[in-house]
């Protein structure tokens, strides 16, 4: 089985993002910056499905060049090969034109399963999966609390607000996995060193025939950008003891009990 | 671009519409003069009244009994690309849930067109704009619609109040499009409900979130009788103990988890990481508990209590229970 799991690197999520107050774009110059937490859980699904019944995980990326990074540590974890594409024409890019790319590129490696997670955890669109099906033309099959896969049929358990829907879709198919869904494993120092020498292709935009594609879909533009009211300051308590009276009298001032 | 016609694409469950498609009727009402709803379910007529109630005049519903089966986001997709051809909305709005996202995401990866997530409001002055907050709610920030034809964006829950427009019964007009074949090996074989006691998270007036903090995944059990106590309580938690494996993700406040806005957020070893504090913000008034003084939740917090949160807790059950009683 073919497994493409799609990752991007994102500013460590325990900082506090910036925008450049010009162009409004993400600031990521001197930023930390990690293979977003979410995607791990995209490599492992794909890690343990083919460990299970063969074939090869290949990670995808779209970003900056030392996007490699994450891509290596997604090798090191155990998937076989890296694609990263790195294009400064595609700066900026705004979802659609991400799920263009990322198409471009499993569409040219091939596939039987595109695993990604819901959703990144620095931009939060939450659509790029979903717009990568429709590219592709497959099923969609989205927020995925269990993978697997018996013969040809994909079959989920799917997050609802109710609950969890079983869900099977015929492969090729896209799924989305999100967090929890499995214990992502660390890279082994075997697992770094191999990394190395595994297959890393670097592709531009031009390479999938995508010239042009690049920055944010001429249909939308960042008009405003304000700092947000903060809340009036509350009261802070050292717990002697008796902070559980604080709070149940605060609880009672609010007639909530 | 000026909005002449909203549409509101509403999940429909057991005949009722999802309470988000009733919020953002109630916005589009105030933005457009034509409000118009889209639904597929095989008893998505069936709420053509409350749709009708709150502002929609037409309800374009799919009701061939395929809708019930199949995943709705390829098939849907199509048909609203087809219906908004023949009847041309400027602007269609969808809520931030499961179904709803992979239908605007086909939708706008079929159509060509951006579509603007995460929103918590649309204005309509210069040109169409989908207001949104990021890095953990520090930043609020306009996007405007620059393209011809339509737009599309996805907003968050609660972003709105639904009020009723003393509107009557929408019109409903029957979405004949037939659904492709490919789109039927993608089908919902069961639904399975694993509702928790009490309250839903997003509708609870009490919401209590456990984190890092509890150190252990069966400390969950102090917030849950936590929640008996109060009696209209809802557990959540933080992303980081959702990745961990402790809670499933549906529990999950935050960015990319649940909204929630009740009258009182009570955080139990929550750091308050932006992450988190986006899907909590709103609430009414904010109760935190965290070892660390200098815990980012505590400058939210109306009331913050820096200590142990597991020697909180129990003595604050005990605390409810006798003044209870």
């Amino acid at each position: 089985m073919k497994v493409v799991v799609c990752v991007k690197q994102i500013p460590d999520p325990n900082t506090t993002g910036q925008l450049d107050p010009t162009t409004h774009l993400l600031k990521r110059e001197g930023v930390e910056v990690v293979l977003d937490p979410g995607d791990e859980f995209g490599v492992e699904a794909g890690l343990q499905l083919v460990e299970a019944q063969g074939g090869e995980v290949t990670v995808v990326s779209m970003g900056p060049e030392r996007g490699i990074d994450a891509v290596r540590k997604a090798l090191a974890m155990g998937a076989a090969k890296g694609i990263l594409i790195s294009d400064d024409a595609l700066r900026g890019s705004d979802a659609l034109t991400t799920a263009r790319v990322l198409a471009a590129a499993i569409r040219r490696e091939g596939f039987d399963l595109v695993i990604t997670s819901t959703e990144s955890t620095d931009g939060y669109t939450g659509v790029v999966p979903q717009m990568i099906a429709e590219l592709l033309d497959v099923p969609a099959v989205t927020f995925a609390k269990t993978v697997e896969v018996d013969g040809t049929t994909l079959k989920v358990k799917r997050q609802t607000e109710a609950g969890y829907d079983l869900v099977e879709a015929a492969l090729p198919a896209v799924v989305s996995v999100t967090a929890g869904v499995n214990e992502p494993r660390y890279p082994s120092l075997k697992g770094i060193m191999g990394a190395k020498s595994k297959p890393l292709d670097r592709l531009t935009s031009e390479d999938l025939g995508l010239e042009g594609a690049g920055g944010a879909t001429a249909g939308q533009s960042i008009t405003g950008v304000e700092a947000a009211p903060q809340r009036a300051a509350g009261s802070i308590v050292k717990d002697d003891g008796e902070g559980y009276k604080r709070i149940a009298d605060f609880l009672a001032e609010k007639k909530v009990i | 671009m000026s909005l002449g016609k909203i549409w509101v694409f509403a999940e429909i469950a057991g005949g009722k519409p999802a309470p988000i498609a009733l919020e953002l009727l109630t916005k589009a009402r105030s933005l457009a003069g034509t409000v118009e709803a889209v639904a597929f379910a095989p008893d998505a007529a069936d709420a053509a009244a409350e749709l009708g109630a709150h502002g929609a005049t037409t309800l374009y519903a799919g009701t061939d009994p395929l809708w019930g089966e199949l995943l709705l986001g390829g098939p849907a997709a199509d048909a609203l690309a087809a219906l908004m051809h023949e009847h041309r909305p400027d602007l269609v709005l969808f809520g931030m849930t499961y179904t709803s996202r992979d239908v605007a995401g086909r939708l706008a990866a079929k159509l060509g067109v951006p579509v603007i997530a995460n929103g918590l409001d649309v204005s309509d002055g210069d040109g169409v704009s989908v207001h949104s907050s990021v890095f953990g709610a520090s930043l609020n920030v306009a996007t405007r619609f620059e393209a011809a034809g339509p737009a599309l964006a996805i907003i968050r829950p609660k972003s709105f109040v639904a009020e009723p427009s003393g509107g009557g019964p929408a019109a409903v007009t029957q979405v004949t499009s037939t659904i492709d074949d490919k789109h039927k090996s993608a089908r919902v074989t069961d639904r399975v409900a694993d509702v928790a006691a009490g309250p839903k998270l997003e509708e609870a007036p009490i919401v209590i979130s456990g984190g890092r903090g509890l150190g252990d995944p069966k400390n969950f059990e102090l917030l849950d009788q936590l929640a008996a106590v109060l009696g209209n309580a809802a557990v959540g938690a933080s992303r980081a103990v959702v990745d961990a494996g402790w809670v499933p993700y549906a529990m999950q406040v935050g960015q990319t988890g649940k909204t929630v806005k009740p009258a009182v957020y009570l955080a139990f070893g929550i750091s308050g990481a932006m992450q988190h504090t986006v899907g909590m913000k709103g609430a009414k008034a904010i109760v935190a508990v965290n070892r660390d003084e200098n815990a980012p939740i505590f400058k939210l917090a109306d009331l913050g209590v820096v200590g142990d949160a597991l020697k909180v807790l129990p003595a604050l059950v005990e605390e409810l229970q006798r003044r209870r009683s």
